[in-house]
C-alpha cells in the first residue's frame, strides 16, 4: 500500500510512520514520544514537530520494531523524527540560513572556528593592553567584555525567537512552575535515554542496550554547566567582590572549571567514539558531519581551557588564550545554528509534554 | 558457515523463535554446543514470536510488572473456558505452574517488561508485556545465546530429518542455495505450525483458505512437522483447524502482525459481500469475540465482510493502520467498498428501525439491543445515521494451526515405538497438546518458554 507512494516531506513521512505506531503501541514503555502520540488519533504538523523534539534518538523503538525494512511499512522512526527535528530547527532559527549551513556542514563549523580563533589573535595584537595581570595582560577585561557580552546575548536572543516560533507551532500553553519542574528533572536525568524498563539505549551496540551514550551525554552536559558556572562565579567575584582574575586553584572558578573542563573533554570524546560506532541511518544522515563537528567543538572548548590553565606562566599563554577564547567565541555565536540548539528545543518539548500530561 | 556440516553438533535446534532460543540458552548453559537453524533471514528471525507482546504468568502477589495474584486454578479455569476442555491437564498445569519461575528467568536472560499497554489494562494482572514487544524479546535472547556460544544459521531451511529406528541422526538443510547434511546428537523441533503453507491449509480447511491472510511469519511452512508425522510421530490437535481472527481485509498476505487488528465490529453493522448481516456484532466485548469473527468471516462468500459505522462511532476504538473508506451516503460508501448499494441501504434501514432508545456505554455491555431483528445486535445497537459513513473490510487472519507433535512432560516426542531417543519439541509445534481449541492471550509464549526450557535441559541431560 505504501511502496508506490510519492516521496513524502519529512513531516508527512513521520506522520505516516507514527500512525502505524499508533495502531501497534508495543513501544509505549520506551520514552515520552509514545504515550504522547498514543493520546491522539490525528497528528497535525505541530504535533509531529512536538513528537520529533521529544525524541532523544535512543533507538530502542527501531530495534524492537517488527515493521522495519524489508517489511513493506519500512518504519525507521528514529530517523523520521530526526529529519523532522533538523528541519524544524532550520525553520525556527533566526536567521534560518545560518542553521542550514552550520547544522549540516562540519566544514562550515570548522571554518567558523578558524575565523573565531583568528579574530582573537587579531584582538590580542590590536587590543593589547598596556598592563594587566594574568590573562588581562594579553587582553584587557573591558575588551573581553566588549567581545563576549554581545557574543553571549545576541545568540540568546536568536534562540528566544526560535523558541517562540516553536511554542506557537506546537500550541504550547502558559508555562507554570510544575511544568518547568517536571521538564528540568526529566532533562537532568536524561530520563528519555534510560530505555524505560531496559538498561539504557540502543546506540553503539546495535540491538544491545548500553548506558554509554547517556553517561557520555551527562558528562558533557554537567561538564558544560560546571564551566558555565565557573565563568559566572568569576563574573560575580569580579563585579560584586572586586576580586580580579587570575584565580588560584582553590578559588570557586577553578574548583568548578577544572572538573567541568575534564568532564566536557571526556564526555565529548566518548560521544564521538559512540557516534562513529552507531548506525548513521538511524539519525538524520545529512547533518552527521555538522553534529560531529559540533561535539568536537564542545570538546575543544574544554580542552583548550584546560591546556591554557596548565600553561600558566609560560610563553604559550598568548597563543593558547587566543585558541581558547576563539573556540568559546565560535561556540557561542553558532549556538542558535548548531546542534547545541537541541537542548533548548528538547527542554521546550519536555515542558509541553508536562502540560499534555496535566491536561 | 562452511563448517556447519563438518561439525557433529551436540544439539540441532530447528526454528529460531522464543521456544528455540529458550532451549538453546538452557542447553548452552548446561555446557552443550547447540546449532540453531532459522529458516528466516536475519531481519525476520524469531518466527511468530516477533509479533507477540506478552507472557501469561501465574504469580502469587505482585511480580515484576504484574499486579495482584493469578493462581493456578484461575489460570487453568481460563484455559478450560477457551479450550472447552480440549487440553491435556497434566501438561497444561505444568506450563501454568512453571510460568512463575520463567518470568525472573526471562529477566535474567535479557528480557525487559513494561506495564500493561494502554487499552490492555484488563491484562495487567495476568499478562506481562515485553518492552518493545516480541522482537525486542527475540533480540535479547539472540544476544544471550550469542554470548553463550550458540551458533545460528539464518536462511537455513530444513528439508529432511534423518531418523534411524527411534534415533535422530541429522537433518538436511538448504543453506544459501546449497543442500547440506548436518549431524547432531540430539534434535529439538521448535519450528512452529504450518499456517504459511497455503496449499496445506487449503487441503486441511478447504479451498476457501486460499483467501485467508496469514498474520505472522511466512516461514512457518510446517516442513519439519510433516517430516516427523511421515516418520510416524504421534500427533495432537485437529489437523483441519487453525486459529483465525477477523482482521483488516487490506492487510498484506503475510506478516501484517498486530496493526492489522480492527476493533470496530461492536460499534458496527457487519455485512457480507451481498450486503446481508450474518451475526450479532454486539454479542460481547471485542477481546472476547475477535477470534470467533475469524471463523464467521471465513464462512461468508469470498471470505470477506464489511463493518459499517457512522461518524459518531469513529473514535470509540483503537485507530486502524489503514484509514477507512469514507462517504457522505451509504450508497456512496457501498460503491467504494464494492457492495450492492440498495441492499446495504435496506440492511442498515432495517437495523436502524430495530434500534431502541436507551443509554449507550461503549466500554461495557450496555444491553442496548435491537428489537425484532434477525440476527439481533444485543449490545451497542445505535442507528447508523450520522454522515460521513465509514467502512472497513474484514478477512480471516490466521495466527496458528493446531496440528502438532505429541510430547510428554519432558518435551520428548513420541513415535511408533514409544518415545524417540533424542528428539524433543517445544512451542507452536507441540502446543496443540495444551491448546486444543481457542486461544488464551499470551499463552503461546508461556508454552514456548516453559517447554523450550524443558527441552533444552532434557536434551543436555540425555545426549
Amino acid at each position: 500500500m505504501f511502496d508506490q507512494a510519492p516521496k513524502l516531506s519529512a513531516t508527512e513521512e513521520a506522520r505516516r510512520q507514527i500512525e502505524i505506531c499508533n495502531a501497534c503501541r508495543y513501544c509505549e514503555g520506551y520514552c515520552a514520544v509514545f504515550p504522547s502520540a498514543f493520546s491522539q488519533r490525528a497528528f497535525s504538523d505541530g504535533d509531529i514537530t512536538q513528537l520529533a523534539s521529544l525524541c532523544h534518538n535512543c533507538r530502542g523503538c527501531y530495534y524492537a520494531c517488527q515493521y522495519t525494512e524489508p517489511h513493506e511499512f519500512a518504519l525507521n522512526l528514529p530517523q523520521a523524527l530526526a529529519e523532522v527535528r533538523v528541519e524544524s530547527w532550520e525553520r525556527f532559527a533566526w536567521p534560518g540560513a545560518f542553521a542550514r549551513i552550520f547544522q549540516q556542514s562540519g566544514a562550515a563549523l570548522s571554518a567558523a572556528l578558524v575565523i573565531g580563533i583568528a579574530a582573537l589573535f587579531w584582538a590580542l595584537t590590536a587590543l593589547a593592553p598596556e598592563s594587566g595581570e594574568g590573562f588581562y595582560a594579553y587582553l584587557s577585561h573591558s575588551a573581553m567584555v566588549a567581545i563576549f557580552l554581545p557574543a553571549f546575548l545576541l545568540p540568546l536572543a536568536a534562540i528566544g525567537i526560535g523558541l517562540r516560533r516553536y511554542w506557537t507551532e506546537v500550541g504550547g500553553a502558559r508555562i507554570r512552575w510544575p511544568h518547568l519542574k517536571e521538564a528540568l528533572i526529566d532533562g537532568a536525568k536524561l530520563k528519555n535515554l534510560s530505555g524505560g524498563a531496559a538498561e539504557g539505549c540502543n546506540f553503539e551496540k546495535g540491538d544491545r542496550y548500553s548506558q554509554g551514550r547517556r553517561h557520555a551525554h551527562q558528562a558533557v552536559f554537567w561538564g558544560f554547566m560546571l564551566c558555565f558556572a565557573s565563568t559566572s562565579s568569576g563574573t560575580v567575584l569580579h563585579y560584586v567582590f572586586d576580586m580580579q582574575a587570575p584565580y588560584g586553584l582553590f578559588s570557586l572558578p577553578k574548583l568548578l572549571g577544572v572538573p567541568g573542563g575534564i568532564l566536557l573533554v571526556l564526555g565529548a570524546g566518548l560521544l564521538i567514539r559512540l557516534k562513529l560506532k552507531a548506525d548513521a541511518k538511524l539519525g538524520a544522515p545529512r547533518v552527521w558531519g555538522g553534529e560531529m563537528a559540533f561535539v568536537a567543538l564542545l570538546g575543544l572548548t574544554g580542552l583548550s581551557g584546560l591546556v591554557l590553565y596548565a600553561a600558566t606562566g609560560t610563553a604559550l599563554v598568548a597563543p593558547l588564550l587566543a585558541l581558547h577564547l576563539g573556540t568559546v567565541l565560535t561556540f557561542f555565536l553558532t549556538t542558535p545554528y548548531s546542534k547545541m540548539v537541541h537542548g533548548f528545543y528538547r527542554m521546550a518539548s519536555l515542558v509541553r509534554d508536562a502540560q499534555r500530561k496535566e491536561a | 558457515m562452511s563448517q556447519l556440516d563438518q561439525t557433529h553438533w551436540d544439539l540441532v535446534i530447528v526454528g529460531g523463535g522464543n521456544a528455540a532460543l529458550c532451549a538453546a540458552i538452557e542447553a548452552a548453559e548446561a555446557g552443550m554446543r547447540p546449532l540453531i537453524l532459522e529458516a528466516a533471514p536475519k531481519p525476520y528471525r524469531g518466527g511468530n514470536s516477533r509479533h507477540t507482546r506478552n507472557f501469561r504468568c501465574m504469580h502469587h502477589g505482585p511480580l515484576s510488572v504484574l499486579t495482584g495474584t493469578y493462581d493456578e486454578e484461575e489460570y487453568f479455569d481460563d484455559l478450560l473456558r477457551v479450550t472447552k476442555g480440549e487440553t491435556d491437564e497434566h501438561l497444561a498445569r505444568l506450563a501454568i505452574r512453571t510460568s512463575e519461575d520463567c518470568l525472573p528467568w526471562m529477566e535474567a536472560h535479557g528480557v525487559a517488561f513494561q506495564p500493561s499497554l494502554s487499552g490492555t489494562l484488563s491484562l495487567s494482572r495476568t499478562n506481562a508485556f515485553f518492552l518493545g514487544g516480541g522482537k525486542a524479546l527475540v533480540n535479547a535472547y539472540y544476544n544471550t545465546a550469542e554470548d553463550l556460544g550458540v551458533t545460528v544459521a539464518y536462511e537455513a531451511e530444513v528439508t529432511q530429518i534423518h531418523v534411524q529406528d527411534d534415533r535422530f541422526e541429522g537433518v538436511t538443510a538448504r543453506i544459501g542455495g546449497e543442500d547440506m547434511r548436518i549431524e547432531g546428537k540430539g534434535l529439538i523441533l521448535a519450528s512452529g505450525g504450518f499456517q504459511a503453507d497455503l496449499d496445506w491449509l487449503a487441503r486441511a480447511w478447504g479451498p476457501s483458505a486460499k483467501n485467508f491472510l496469514i498474520r505472522g511469519t511466512p516461514y512457518n511452512r510446517g516442513v519439519p512437522l510433516k517430516q516427523m508425522l511421515d516418520k510416524g510421530a504421534d500427533s495432537v490437535g485437529d489437523p483441519t483447524q487453525c486459529h483465525a481472527v477477523a482482521i483488516d481485509g487490506r492487510a498484506a498476505k503475510f506478516d501484517g502482525g498486530i496493526v492489522t487488528r480492527l476493533d470496530c465490529v461492536p460499534f458496527s453493522v457487519v455485512v457480507n459481500r451481498d450486503g446481508d448481516r450474518f451475526y450479532d456484532e454486539g454479542e460481547d466485548v471485542w477481546p472476547k469475540r475477535y477470534a470467533i469473527w475469524g471463523r464467521l468471516v471465513a464462512a461468508q462468500p469470498d471470505q470477506v465482510a464489511y463493518a459499517i459505522i457512522d461518524a459518531k462511532s469513529l473514535e470509540l476504538f483503537m485507530p486502524s493502520v489503514y484509514p477507512p473508506e469514507k462517504a457522505d451516503t451509504l450508497e456512496g460508501l457501498a460503491q467504494k467498498l464494492g457492495l450492492p448499494g440498495n441492499k446495504l441501504r435496506e440492511t442498515v434501514d432495517a437495523f436502524n428501525a430495530a434500534c431502541q432508545p436507551g443509554a449507550f456505554h461503549p466500554t461495557e455491555l450496555d444491553g442496548l439491543a435491537t428489537d425484532g431483528l434477525e440476527p439481533p445486535k444485543t449490545n451497542w445497537a445505535r442507528p447508523i445515521t450520522e454522515p460521513p459513513f465509514y467502512g472497513y473490510s474484514l478477512r480471516p487472519g490466521v495466527t496458528f494451526t493446531y496440528l502438532g507433535l505429541k510430547v510428554d512432560d519432558t518435551a520428548r516426542v513420541s513415535g511408533p515405538h514409544g518415545r524417540f531417543a533424542n528428539i524433543w519439541a517445544a512451542g507452536e509445534i507441540m502446543a496443540g497438546s495444551i491448546l486444543g481449541q481457542g486461544y488464551l492471550a499470551g499463552f503461546g509464549m508461556t508454552i514456548g518458554t516453559v517447554f523450550g526450557r524443558i527441552a533444552g535441559q532434557e536434551a543436555a541431560r540425555h545426549v
